[in-house]
C-alpha cells in the first residue's frame, strides 16, 4: 500500500528578551544553577507575575511576519501539572486567546518549488526549569535559571508531508525568528525546540491517522531522522495488523529510535483556566503599527527581491536569503563588485565551502564582504583569471593580505595581457613541444580540438596561470594554424 | 494603655505621654499574660518589636510626626514577613521564614508601625471560625467557648482583647468583616485592586484583598491610608490616587441614600440581628440619611458561585506547596510521587484538602463549562446587581452575618452550614466592591455587626458613614469582660 505522511510541528522559540516573561531576572544561558532565579521564578508564596512588554512586542512581530490575525485581547491561562522543575505547579501560558492567530509561512523545497504551510497559532508562555539527574546520588538537582524564560510556541497546521519538508519548515522558522531578532535560534542550547506530531494514512484517504507526538527534537538532522524513523515504525505497525496509539514518544539519537513516554490515558488533565494574577492584555492598533514599522525585510520578501533585482534563480535567492547575516554578506559583496551573479556564485561556492570546512558561521568568515567584492572586481577587470582568483581567495582566508590587490601585487599574480609578452611565451612553449606541433598540424579537425587543450595547459603552466586565457586561446590558435 | 485607639496613641506619642517602647512593652506583656486564653498569636516578635519601637521613638525625637509612627500592630500570618515565620496557619508552612516583606508589611513598617507578631488564622484563609488552623482554634474574647469568626480570627481576637490596637487581615469571602462583626470591631475590605497583594499568600487571587481590623472607623481610615495604593509588583493593583480617608470622616450624612436589600433580611437571618441592624438604620436616619428598599436578586447564587471560583483558584495557587523547595516535606520519600502525595497529604488540613478537591474537580476537562464558566457568569450577574443598585443609592446596608458567634466545634461536622455564614459578605468579593463591618449592638452579650457596601473605590464613604455612626453610639467602645 502507498502511505502518506502527515506532520504538524510545535516549535518552542525562546524569546531573546533581557529579562524573564513575568519577573525581572536575567535570561543569560549557562549561569551557575539558581543564580538567575528570583522570588517569582522560585514560586515563593505570595509572589505575583508582571508581564514583560518586550515579550509581547516580539510575539506581535512574529505574528505580523507570518501575516497572522493578532489576538486583540490576550488572556494568560494556567496549565496545571506537578513537576519539580515547575516551581508554581502550573505553567503560565495562553489557551483560548493566544497573541498570534492563524497565519502562514512559505517554504522553499529542494526542487525549488515554494510550499505554503499554515500556522494555527503562536502563544506566549513561560519556560520551566531543568531537572539534573547526574551528580546527585539518589536525588535530583533542580536549576530554576531557565524557569520563566519567555517562549513563543508556534503551532503549525498538519500541512507537512515529509521529514524533508518538516526540516525545511523548521529552517524557515529558524531563519524568520533570527531575521526578526526575537530568538537566537541556538538549538544546541535549547533556544529553539521542536515537537513533531506524526501520523500516516493510506494515500488518498481524507481523514488523518492516529498521531504520535515526538517531544523535544533539537537539531535539523534529528528532526529528519526522528520523523523518518517514526513514519517507518507506524507503517510497519499497521501493516503487521497493529494500531497506532495516541501517545508521546521520545527520540533517542544514540539508538536512532523513538520510544513511548506516556500514553493518552496517562496524559495530564491540565485544568486550564484564566490566570487571575494577570489582567487581559489589549493590543492597541497604535502598538501594532509601531511594531510593524520595526519589521525588517523578511526572508520571503528578500528572496523575491533577489530574484527580481538581481535576476537570481529561486533556489539561489532562497539559499542567500536563508539567514539575515548571509543575505547581508551577499548584498555587501554585490555592492562592492556590482555583479550579483558572480557575487552569488562566490558566496555559495568558494565561501560556503570554506565556512563548512572550518565549521564557521558567516559572521565569523575570515574573508570579509569587502575583500570578496574587491576580489571579484579584479576578475571582472581582467586583472586576474578565475583560477588565480581562487588562490587569492585562499590567501585572503589565510590572512596573507589586507585585500585582493595587495595579495595580487605581493605574489605577482597580475594577469599578463600584453600580447607581445604572451606571444613570446607561446613561441617558447611551441618550440619546446615541436613534436606535438608537428602532430597537431598533421591532424584533422576533430583530433586538433582535443590536442588544443594540451597547448593551452602548457601555456598556462609556463605563465604560472597569469596569462589572460582568452588571449592565450586566440594567439595560440593563430600560431598553430600557422 | 491597651484600650487606646491608634488615633489616641498618635496623640499620646506626640504629647510624649508615653514612648513607643513603653507602649509595645506593655502590650507584649499583655500578650504573654492573656493570649494563652485566646491563641490569637502564632508568633510574637518581641525583639523585633522593641527595635522597631526604639527606631520609631528616635524618629519622633528627630522631629517626625507620622500618625502610625510607633503604633503597635500585628499581621495576619499570611502576609510575608522577612526572616519571620509565615505559616498561613498551615503545617505545610510550619517552618517557612519568608525571604521578603509583603507590600502591606513594608508600607506599615515604613510608616513606623511596630509589629508585635503574626496572628493566627484559618489554614490558608479557608474558614469562617478560625478552627482550621494547624496551630489550634482561636477563641472569641467575648465568650471563650465560642469562635471569633474567620479566617482573620487571630486578628479579630487580638484587637478585641486589647492585645494590639489594630491588625491586618485579608478578606476573600468575608474574612475581615465576619470576624469583625463577631468580636465588636470595625473592619474594611477595600475595593479589589486597592491594596497590593504582593507578599499576601494567595487563597483565591481574584477575590483576595487585604485590609485593617480595628476598634474604630477612624483607626481603619488611618491604617487603610497607609497600605492602599498602586504597586507595580501586583498586576491587579489599580493605579488610582488614594483618597485622604481621614479628611472626609466628619462629613455630615444629610442626604445619604441607604439601600436595604430585601434579600438580606430573609430566612436564615437571626431576627435579633435583624432588629439590631434596623436600629442602626433608624440612627442613621436621625443623622440625615434616607432609606430605600432595593433588591439584589442574585444573592441566592453567591455561595455556590463562590465555592466554585475560590476553590478552583485555590487548587492552582496551592500547587506550589509540594515539599520540593520550602515548607513541610514528608520523611524519607521513596520517589517523586510519594514526595508529593505525602508532603501534601500530611501538610494540608482537612478543609484545605476539601477545597483543593472541589476546585480540581470544577476545572477538570468536561466540567469546566458547567462549573467554572457558569460561576463566572453568576459573578457578572452579581456585579450587575450592585451596579444597578448603586444607581439608586449611595451605600447598601444589611447584617454582616446571619448568626451570632457559634460554639467551638459546633459546625465542624457540617461545612456547608459554616459556608452559609458568609452569605452576606461573599457578594462584595465576587463583585470587587468595598465593604465594611461595624459594631451594631449586642444579643445575649455577643456582638452584632452591620455591613455597609459602596461602589468601587468609595472606601472613604464607608469610613465616613461608620465614623459618623460611632460619634453618636458607643457599641464600639464596649470591651469583653476579662480583657
Amino acid at each position: 500500500m502507498q502511505w502518506e505522511t502527515v506532520i504538524g510541528l510545535e516549535i518552542h522559540a525562546q524569546l531573546s528578551t533581557q529579562s524573564k516573561i513575568f519577573s525581572g531576572s536575567a535570561t543569560t544561558f549557562g549561569a551557575e544553577p539558581n543564580t538567575q532565579a528570583s522570588l517569582v521564578d522560585l514560586g515563593m508564596p505570595g509572589t505575583l507575575p508582571v508581564l514583560n512588554e518586550e515579550a509581547v512586542r516580539m510575539a506581535v512581530k512574529f505574528g505580523l511576519a507570518i501575516d497572522a490575525e493578532l489576538g486583540r485581547t490576550n488572556v494568560f491561562a494556567r496549565k496545571n501539572y506537578f513537576y519539580p522543575d515547575l516551581p508554581k505547579g502550573y505553567q503560565t501560558s495562553q489557551m483560548d486567546h493566544p497573541v498570534v492567530g492563524k497565519g502562514h509561512l512559505d517554504i522553499t523545497l529542494e526542487d525549488g518549488t515554494v510550499k505554503r504551510v499554515g500556522i494555527t497559532r503562536a502563544h506566549l508562555e513561560e519556560d520551566a526549569g531543568k531537572s539534573l539527574h547526574e551528580d546527585f546520588h539518589g536525588m535530583s538537582g533542580i536549576d530554576l535559571n531557565r524557569a520563566g524564560t519567555p517562549l513563543l510556541e508556534i503551532v503549525s497546521e498538519p500541512d507537512i508531508r515529509s521529514a524533508k519538508e518538516a526540516v525545511a519548515y523548521v529552517k524557515a522558522i529558524h531563519a524568520l525568528v533570527r531575521y526578526l531578532g526575537i530568538c537566537d535560534g541556538n538549538m544546541a542550547e535549547g533556544s529553539l525546540r521542536c515537537d513533531c506530531n506524526v501520523s500516516v494514512r493510506p494515500k488518498g484517504q481524507a481523514e488523518f491517522g492516529t498521531r504520535a507526538e515526538i517531544k523535544n527534537v533539537n537539531s535539523f538532522r534529528f528532526i529528519e531522522k526522528a520523523i523518518n524513523h517514526e513514519v517507518q515504525r507506524q507503517i510497519e505497525l499497521i501493516e503487521d495488523g497493529g494500531k497506532v496509539v495516541q501517545e508521546t514518544r521520545l527520540y533517542d539519537p544514540n539508538k536512532d529510535e523513538t520510544r513511548s513516554m506516556r500514553s493518552k490515558e496517562e496524559a495530564n488533565d491540565y485544568r486550564y483556566f484564566p490566570c487571575p494574577d494577570l489582567l487581559p492584555v489589549v493590543l492597541e492598533e497604535s502598538f501594532i503599527e509601531q511594531v510593524r514599522g520595526e519589521l525588517p525585510e523578511l526572508p520571503g520578501e528578500k528572496r523575491a527581491r533577489f530574484e527580481s533585482q538581481f535576476g537570481l534563480s529561486t533556489y539561489d535567492a532562497s539559499v542567500l536569503s536563508a539567514s539575515r547575516e548571509l543575505a547581508d554578506y551577499f548584498e555587501a559583496v554585490q555592492q562592492v563588485c556590482g555583479d550579483a551573479k558572480l557575487a552569488a556564485n562566490w558566496v555559495m561556492g568558494e565561501l560556503s565551502s570554506l565556512l563548512n570546512k572550518d565549521g564557521l558561521e558567516i559572521e565569523q568568515s575570515p574573508v570579509s564582504a569587502a575583500q570578496l567584492g574587491g576580489l571579484i572586481l579584479r576578475i571582472k577587470d581582467d586583472t586576474i583569471s578565475g583560477k588565480i582568483a581562487k588562490m587569492v581567495f585562499e590567501a585572503l582566508a589565510a590572512g596573507e593580505g589586507e585585500n585582493a590587490d595587495e595579495v595580487i601585487e605581493k605574489k605577482g599574480l597580475k594577469q599578463v595581457t600584453d600580447s607581445g609578452a604572451i606571444e613570446a611565451m607561446l613561441d617558447e612553449v611551441l618550440a619546446a613541444n615541436a613534436e606535438q606541433v608537428e602532430q597537431y598540424r598533421a591532424s584533422d579537425e576533430a583530433k586538433r580540438g582535443k590536442m588544443f587543450g594540451f597547448f593551452v595547459g602548457q601555456a598556462m603552466k609556463a605563465s604560472k596561470g597569469k596569462a589572460n586565457p582568452g588571449q592565450v586561446n586566440q594567439l595560440l590558435k593563430k600560431k598553430l594554424e600557422g | 494603655m491597651h484600650r487606646l485607639t491608634l488615633a489616641q496613641i498618635a496623640r499620646g506619642l506626640a504629647a510624649k505621654d508615653f514612648s513607643a517602647v513603653e507602649l509595645s512593652d506593655a502590650l507584649l506583656a499583655r500578650i504573654g499574660q492573656l493570649d494563652p486564653q485566646l491563641n490569637s498569636f502564632i508568633t510574637v516578635t518581641a525583639e523585633q518589636a522593641r527595635s522597631q519601637a526604639q527606631a520609631a521613638d528616635a524618629r519622633r525625637a528627630a522631629g517626625e510626626n507620622g500618625a502610625l509612627l510607633g503604633a503597635p500592630i500585628a499581621h495576619k500570618d499570611l502576609f510575608c514577613t522577612q526572616g519571620v515565620l509565615t505559616t498561613c496557619g498551615s503545617k505545610i508552612l510550619h517552618n517557612f521564614k519568608a525571604p521578603y516583606d509583603a507590600t502591606v508589611v513594608a508600607k506599615l513598617a515604613a510608616a513606623g508601625a511596630v509589629s508585635l507578631g503574626k496572628l493566627n488564622m484559618d489554614e490558608f484563609a479557608m474558614g469562617s471560625a478560625n478552627e482550621s488552623s494547624h496551630f489550634g482554634a482561636v477563641k472569641n474574647p467575648w465568650d471563650t467557648s465560642r469562635v471569633p469568626g474567620g479566617s482573620s480570627g487571630g486578628s479579630a481576637a487580638a484587637v478585641a482583647a486589647g492585645l494590639v490596637p489594630a491588625a491586618t487581615g485579608t478578606d476573600t469571602g468575608g474574612s475581615i468583616r465576619q470576624p469583625a462583626a463577631l468580636t465588636n470591631l470595625t473592619g474594611i475590605k477595600p475595593t479589589y485592586g486597592r491594596v497590593s497583594r504582593w507578599g499576601m499568600i494567595a487563597y483565591a487571587s481574584s477575590l483576595d484583598q487585604g485590609g485593617p481590623l480595628a476598634r474604630t472607623a477612624e483607626d481603619c481610615a488611618l491604617m487603610l491610608g497607609a497600605i492602599a495604593g498602586f504597586d507595580p509588583k501586583d498586576s491587579t493593583c489599580v493605579d488610582a490616587p488614594v483618597d485622604d480617608y481621614l479628611a472626609t470622616l466628619n462629613q455630615p450624612l444629610a442626604g445619604l441614600r441607604i439601600g436595604l436589600p430585601k434579600e438580606y433580611f430573609g430566612t436564615g437571618l437571626d431576627s435579633r440581628i435583624a432588629d439590631a441592624v434596623l436600629a442602626v438604620v433608624e440612627q442613621l436616619k436621625k443623622l440625615g440619611a434616607t432609606v430605600k428598599d432595593i433588591s439584589l436578586p442574585n444573592l441566592q447564587h453567591a455561595i455556590p458561585a463562590y465555592y466554585v471560583i475560590a476553590p478552583a483558584e485555590a487548587s492552582s495557587n496551592l500547587s506550589r506547596f509540594d515539599g520540593v523547595r520550602f515548607g513541610y516535606r514528608c520523611e524519607n520519600p521513596v520517589n517523586l510521587e510519594d514526595l508529593y502525595k505525602r508532603s501534601r497529604g500530611e501538610g494540608f488540613g482537612a478543609e484545605v484538602k476539601r477545597r483543593i478537591m472541589v476546585g480540581t474537580y470544577a476545572l477538570s476537562a468536561g466540567y469546566y463549562d458547567a462549573y467554572y464558566l457558569k460561576a463566572q457568569k453568576i459573578r457578572r450577574l452579581i456585579k450587575n446587581d450592585f451596579v444597578g443598585a448603586f444607581g439608586e443609592v449611595d451605600v447598601i446596608l444589611g447584617p454582616t452575618t446571619p448568626n451570632l458567634a457559634w460554639k467551638l466545634g459546633e459546625k465542624n461536622a457540617d461545612p456547608v452550614s459554616a459556608y452559609l455564614e458568609d452569605i452576606y459578605t461573599i457578594t462584595a468579593n465576587l463583585a470587587g466592591i468595598p465593604g465594611l463591618s461595624m459594631p451594631a449592638g449586642f444579643v445575649d452579650g455577643l456582638p452584632v455587626g452591620v455591613q455597609l457596601l459602596a461602589p468601587y473605590f468609595q472606601e472613604a464613604r464607608l469610613l465616613n458613614v461608620a465614623h459618623q455612626y460611632q460619634q453618636v453610639t458607643d457599641w464600639h467602645t464596649r470591651t469583653p469582660a476579662g480583657f
